[in-house]
């Protein structure tokens, strides 16, 4: 702290400043040509990921269609069928959403969480377009006992917040308890929990096979003779050049009951009966592991290469066996690529959708099969985003678990 | 090529009737590819094009409503008529996604199958799911749905739809249930248990299609011993040699409906397309290439009798005929659907 008020440190604060000042407009220069990349990066990345966080949050539904509703809700006790204000309220919102037919809107939201209440709510809402005056209570309970039910009324309470956690938790297998508090889902209805392990093995069976297969191909690639190495190098790109849809329909051909693997194996006499290898976990990993051993093979390969291969026999002559000076001078000094392609491997493999869905039974299909599924199907987007953000989430926990327990500076990415 | 002789053809043929040659214009149309939009083109969109001068441009979809909803949020929309099952009916009808249909201008509703109109669409075929057996291979098959659920009767593997639709159905209807009464305990929890109480009876023995033409597979390479299919396929299986038949006994109904999406350029003119398309004899017009019912009564005295026996509709066929309740399905497809995937993981 002292030595910044002697007049040495000043002057050369000083000529720094100068200096940067002197250096702006290059700087300037420079960013203005990065630009395009961060304008690029903000509209095609940045928000649409932000977008994908609303989302999975937002909840306009019940806000926007049954505001007088919530407004007569607000005396409610929470325990009882509520009285004719709120019934009359009711009404008076439905009979808008009839006109501008939203009602389908919040009956959609509602039975997210009240299975039938689709229907309910376009019943009501049909009914209340007719009623010219009250008392409604009776005409909505003679509907059903789905309005005298109170745990109705709390849903849709809870409903008119802005914002839902209802998403994010059900991407998780769990919900809010009528008490308030969290539960989970019922065993019968918990599916998304098992789909995420489900991606998780996937890939890491994916990530292993790839490192037991392309980490001996990265070596020989290093050793082998320019040309044969230059083939070689060839055949580990061409795949990576070729479109993903089409690898995995090639797998298709080459697994299907009547493929070219069945049939090479019945001309063999190998064996007597068609082995089942499509639509199972056997065939997926096995198409995926094809896919992405590239993505393992580069980063190893290019950080092997820059490994002297004198060390090895320094190692040797210095009384090594062969075992010894790999595991001691020759793999350490691969980690940062072993450790930069399964990454990788691993990040991209949690994300593989066309992959799971042409080549995966049933019990291989992975969370962005489940996301398509909301998105297209049932046009849930809320749960497709919510569980984009828990894909996201694992993600960036798997790519921080890495980080901390190799160290930043031992990935090698490029 | 072909697109260009058969406009060539159709305009010299309007020449010849000396009939005035319509709006120039052209209209685009939005169904499903493969064989059914095939038939579809023979018999509704080329004599379409002949009688009013007006090309149809086509265009296929997987039946994605994201699809449809994607561009009418972009304010574009470019198709003008939409061909959607069912499910997408309805949630497109209730989200405000399609256009209402003036029906005065297309016909009496009275004349229309149960299930195959609405307020935003006009049915364009009845198809079904059924229960299909080998009879290459099993001469004495089964004949009501209980048998399928009668692994002492007929031993071996079924094929069912990886799906709860229609499977709940076919469990409580060989169960007991009337067809009638099946969704009025389907809604209920105890019905719900009860329907997969029947599934469990022979789970073990349930080979999973998921897409139609592995219905036909599994049954021509003697992997299941019966299975349920959509009739479409199994028809397609038997014009190439095999010797399939259906158990009409307690089918499953449902049906494809032309739709108006939201902000379509002219929708005079796509009514105009749909009321030509469900004309009775441009339906019946379509069974002679794909043997999927005529959604109009009226249609059936075109239908030749060749061509009835493979209808799900034909009054021979549609003596116990449950139609499939989507409105039922959207209100608790979510949670049976769960309960179906966790069930299957057991």
């Amino acid at each position: 702290m002292q030595r910044t008020t002697q007049p040495v440190d000043i002057e050369r604060i000083q000529t720094f400043m100068a200096v940067r000042r002197a250096a702006r407009p290059a700087r300037r220069a420079a960013f203005s040509l990065a630009l395009p990349l961060v304008a690029f990066l903000l509209v095609a990345f940045v928000a649409p990921i932000l977008y994908l966080l609303v989302t999975a949050v937002d909840n306009p539904e019940t806000q926007s269609v049954l505001p007088r509703t919530l407004a007569a809700l607000e005396g409610w006790d929470g325990t009882s069928t509520p009285d004719e204000p709120v019934f009359a309220a009711l009404a008076a919102d439905l009979k808008q959403a009839k006109e501008d037919s939203t009602a389908a809107l919040v009956g959609k939201r509602l039975n997210y969480e009240i299975p039938g209440m689709r229907s309910k709510m376009l019943a009501a809402s049909r009914m209340a377009a007719g009623l010219e005056t009250g008392p409604y209570r009776e005409k909505f309970l003679e509907q059903g006992g789905i309005w005298a039910d109170p745990a109705t009324w709390a849903v849709i309470q809870r409903n008119g917040a802005g914002l839902t956690p209802y998403y994010l938790m059900t991407a998780v297998d769990l919900k809010q308890a009528p008490t308030g508090g969290i539960e989970r889902v019922a065993p019968d209805q918990a599916i998304f929990l098992p789909v995420l392990g489900r991606t998780l093995l996937v890939a890491g069976m994916v990530t292993a096979l790839t490192l037991i297969l392309g980490y001996p191909v990265a070596y020989v690639l290093t050793i082998a003779p320019k040309t044969i190495a230059a083939v070689m190098m060839l055949m580990v790109l061409l795949p990576l050049w070729t479109s993903l849809l089409v690898r995995t329909t090639a797998w298709v051909v080459l697994l299907q009951s009547d493929g070219v693997i069945n049939s090479v194996l019945m001309a063999l006499h190998l064996t007597t009966e068609k082995i089942q290898l499509i639509f199972t976990r056997v065939g997926t990993v096995t198409a995926m592991t094809h896919i992405q051993l590239p993505f393992t093979i580069l980063p190893i390969y290019s950080v092997m290469r820059a490994i002297q291969p004198t060390q090895l026999r320094a190692a040797r002559s210095l009384g090594a066996g062969p075992t010894s000076a790999f595991w001691r001078i020759y793999a350490p000094q691969t980690l940062p690529g072993v450790v930069a392609g399964c990454l990788m491997t691993f990040i991209l493999s949690l994300g593989y959708y066309i992959t799971p869905a042409l080549v995966g039974g049933p019990q291989d299909q992975m969370v962005s099969n489940f996301i398509a599924v909301y998105i297209n199907r049932d046009l849930n987007w809320g749960l497709a985003a919510a569980l984009g953000v828990v894909l996201l989430l694992v993600t960036l926990a798997i790519y921080g678990l890495f980080l901390r327990l190799v160290g930043a500076d031992k990935i090698k990415l490029g | 090529m072909k697109k260009t002789v058969t406009l060539t053809v159709s305009a010299l043929a309007l020449l010849a009737l000396g009939a005035p040659v319509l709006a120039e214009g052209s209209i685009s149309v939005m169904s499903f590819g493969g064989a059914y939009q095939e038939a579809q083109r023979k018999a509704v969109f080329e004599t379409y094009t002949a009688a009013t001068g007006i090309k149809v441009d086509e265009q296929e979809y997987g039946g994605e409503i994201a699809k449809i909803a994607a561009m009418i949020e972009s304010g574009n929309t470019t198709v003008d008529v939409v061909d959607v099952d069912a499910p997408t009916l309805l949630q497109g009808c209730d989200e405000g996604i399609f256009e209402k249909i003036d029906w005065a201008q297309i016909g009496d509703k009275s004349d229309w199958l149960e299930g195959t109109t609405s307020d935003c669409g006009v049915g364009t075929i009845v198809y079904s799911t059924s229960l299909a057996y080998n009879a290459a291979t099993l001469p004495e098959g089964p004949t009501v749905i209980a048998d399928l659920f009668d692994t002492a009767k007929f031993p071996g593997k079924r094929g069912l739809w990886k799906n709860p639709a229609t499977n709940l159905e076919f469990a409580l209807m060989a169960d007991g249930v009337p067809a009638d009464q099946v969704y009025e305990v389907l809604s209920t929890p105890e019905g719900v248990d009860r329907a997969f109480a029947k599934l469990d009876t022979i789970k073990k023995d349930i080979v999973w299609w998921e897409a139609g033409a592995q219905a036909p597979q599994l049954l021509a390479s003697g992997e299941v011993v019966m299975t349920t299919a959509w009739n479409g396929r199994i028809y397609n299986a038997n014009k190439e040699g095999q010797n399939f038949k259906i158990v009409w006994d307690n089918q499953i109904l449902d049906s494809n409906f032309w739709v108006i999406p939201k902000g379509a350029k002219n929708p005079e003119a796509s009514l105009d397309f749909i009321k030509y398309a469900v004309e009775p004899k441009v339906l019946a017009g379509t069974t002679k290439y794909i043997p999927y019912g005529p959604v109009r009564k009226s249609a059936a005295e075109f239908v030749t009798p060749e061509d009835a026996a493979n209808l799900p509709t034909s009054p021979a066929n549609m003596t116990v005929a449950l139609t499939l309740d989507n409105a039922f399905w959207a209100d608790n497809g979510d949670e049976i659907r769960k309960r179906f995937t966790t069930w299957l993981a057991q």
